[in-house]
């Protein structure tokens, strides 16, 4: 299991065009993706509404996980689509 | 949600046929409040997706009722992705991101959970959606004003399942439509443009309404209070004529093509008269137009507008969070000012209140009666600052140049008001000040009010509402929004002859202006300018072209002798029989 850990940077938190890209790159991938804040319950990345509704605010970090072939790839994209200002 | 049920059978009502009918259908009839011919398939818009039953269960095979759930999701989605990528720019960003919502994969297990339990297919989505709803409110801010983005996707895929008519306002369309609606909120038609609406029906609404001010503006034929009309069919051929309020259901071709070669006639009578605005002695009535912003500049001038009677500011306030800087606001005035370089432009300051509230100027408290409570000009007294914002930013865009600059204050009862409001224009470099005539009282003591300030405007549609104390938005005292009241007429001529006795303008810029018999009324009292909607400039032009002055203060005379709005407004009719070239 491949995770990352990411303080979100976009002034809007991941709402808005950020969480569309990344639930949008999160669904790519054929393995499952999740997310969640830290200490919370994981969440499946690639439902926009299960992303909206954690409410991530700017500065606030997420845990990303997945597991399967190419897995670090997409969470190192993943991490940088979180971490854009 | 009660007219959707009746839908049915009123429908099969209206369109089979009564025997003797030339069209083989009933007419309807409503009160026409933008002329014009329009023709087109009715679209008619549903208020609200009605919640599916409860306890509604599906047939027993589940997996052909979440391959019909999974299939109409889609469908939504992949129409809202197309409607995006036709509309560009923002649109198209705001309608992916609906559609990315449609297509959520735990969205679509949730569904598929539910069928699987036997739930219909309906209520599965009506179910699945309402926990992402509830999860979105709970959020608060940025995400609460997502929950109606999901609604509406909700309420299209049911529609889609249920076979009824899609909610919403399509912003495009094959050919353009007659649109039927109970009533129209400014919402609904934010995006609509005459190239898709052929005419307006609605079942509520007077003269003022919503529906009947945008559709002048947008120059689209308009009939309101129109019973019966939301059982009108989907798709059903409607001919509308937007000056006798007459709705004909599926006529036959011939009765079109003879209804669009009148309108043609009378369209063109109407561009034999060009000009500035005058009556048909040479006494010159400045036309003026009522615009929102820079955006309706185009219309104003193609339709030719002398000048701006009434520059609404608040179009730069409303839907947003902080008030404009005084450099955006200085920005959208000079736009303005310059498109009339020989003219006047007379803007009115910021008109707010609890019925029009702005995010920055929260109401001091909650008003039961918005109308009578702290609007207008009464804002300013409670925020200064923002008046003072204002006008420094309308006199820094004055500053050089050559249109006329008139600054007015809505909502003024009183001298002191007046006084007050003329003092902190003079302070901030602007030399000619009025106030609007809309409150009673203003009328009463026009001759008190003249001497604080250098112009009057009459806002029609607010001083018939105090006047008959008839809310504008209340629909069942709509009868009584009409300002060929008398009670109207007589303060609108107290004031007309209090400025001309000192030598000053009176405009009037209510929707009064645009009524071709009525503004010639309105002249013939002593009326200096009048204002309206672009569209209507051309009829009022044509109208005042072919009457004298001593015809327009006949039918001044006539329409104060009578004592109602009707007979009003058939007695100065008999006087302008040059209406009768224009079918008005």
């Amino acid at each position: 299991m491949a995770e990352r850990t990411v303080s979100v940077a976009s002034e809007v938190g991941l709402h808005a065009r950020p969480a569309a890209t990344f639930v949008q790159t999160a669904a790519k991938a054929p393995f499952d993706v999740t997310i969640a804040k830290a200490g919370g319950a994981p969440v499946s990345a690639k439902s926009i509404l299960s992303v909206l509704a954690l409410d991530v605010r700017q500065g606030e970090s997420i845990v990303i996980s997945a597991e399967g072939e190419g897995a670090e790839e997409l969470l190192d994209e993943l991490a940088k689509i979180a971490s854009a200002p | 949600m009660d007219e959707r049920e009746t839908t049915g059978t009123a429908t099969a009502m209206i369109v089979k046929t009564t025997a003797g009918d030339e069209t083989g259908t009933r007419p309807l009839a409503g009160t026409g409040v933008s002329p014009g011919t329009g023709y087109g398939p009715a679209h008619v818009l549903v208020g609200e997706i009605p919640e599916p039953d409860k306890e509604a269960r599906h047939d027993g095979d589940a997996a052909a009722e979440r391959d019909r759930a999974e299939r109409a999701v889609e469908q939504v989605a992949a129409d809202l992705e197309a409607r995006g990528a036709r509309a560009g720019g923002e649109a198209r960003e705001v309608l992916g991101a609906q559609a990315l919502m449609a297509r959520d994969p735990s969205l679509a297990m949730e569904v598929g959970d539910l069928i699987e339990q036997g739930v219909a297919a309906p209520r599965a989505v009506f179910d699945a959606f309402g926990k992402y709803r509830d999860l979105l409110a709970a959020a608060g801010g940025y995400l609460a004003e997502r929950v109606a983005d999901l609604d509406d996707i909700r309420d299209r895929v049911i529609a889609v399942l249920t076979g009824l008519p899609m909610p919403g306002v399509p912003a495009d369309a094959a050919e353009p439509f007659v649109l039927v609606a109970k009533d129209l909120a400014p919402a609904d038609t934010a995006l609509l443009s005459k190239d898709v609406v052929a005419a307006f029906v609605t079942e509520q609404g007077g003269p003022t309404s919503h529906t009947a001010i945008l559709a002048r503006s947008m120059g689209v034929p308009a009939v309101v209070g129109c019973a019966g009309a939301t059982a009108i069919a989907p798709g059903t051929p409607v001919l509308v004529d937007g000056a006798s309020g007459q709705v004909l259901l599926a006529p036959d071709p011939a009765r079109v093509a003879e209804a669009r070669a009148a309108d043609e006639a009378r369209r063109a009578v109407l561009s034999a008269a060009t000009g500035p605005g005058a009556t048909a002695d040479g006494h010159p009535v400045p036309l003026l137009a009522n615009i929102g912003g820079p955006r309706d500049l185009e219309s104003a001038l193609a339709n030719g507008a002398e000048g701006v009677g009434l520059y609404r500011t608040e179009f730069l306030f409303l839907d947003r969070e902080t008030a404009p800087s005084g450099d955006e606001q200085e920005e959208a005035y000079r736009a303005v000012f310059e498109a009339f370089p020989q003219g006047r432009v007379v803007v009115r300051t910021l008109d707010s209140g609890a019925d029009k509230p702005l995010a920055f100027l929260p109401p001091p408290e909650e008003e039961p009666n918005p109308a009578l409570g702290e609007r207008g000009l009464r804002m300013f007294r409670r925020y200064p600052e923002i008046m003072a914002a204002q006008l420094g930013a309308l006199a820094r865009a004055a500053a050089g140049v050559s249109a006329k600059v008139q600054v007015m204050a809505p909502m003024v009862a009183t001298v002191e008001e007046a006084e007050w409001f003329a003092e902190a224009c003079r302070t901030a470099g602007l030399g000619d000040a009025g106030v609007m005539i809309e409150v009673p009282s203003a009328a009463l003591r026009a001759a008190d009010l003249i001497r604080a300030v250098d112009f009057f405007s009459i806002g029609t549609n607010d001083l018939t509402q105090y006047a008959l104390a008839a809310d504008r938005q209340v629909t069942a005292v709509a009868g009584l929004q009409d300002p060929w009241h008398p009670a109207v007429l007589d303060l609108i001529a107290l004031a007309a002859s209090a400025a001309s006795g000192a030598g000053k303008g009176c405009g009037v810029c209510g929707e009064a202006a645009a009524d071709p018999a009525l503004a010639c009324v309105l002249v013939g009292m002593g009326v200096t300018s009048l204002s309206m909607g672009a569209p209507a400039l051309p009829w009022v032009r044509a109208a005042l072209s072919r009457h004298t002055l001593a015809q327009c203060r006949a039918a001044a005379v006539a329409a104060r002798s009578a004592t109602s709005a009707q007979a009003a407004k058939s007695a100065a009719r008999a006087e302008l029989p040059g209406l009768g070239a224009l079918a008005l």
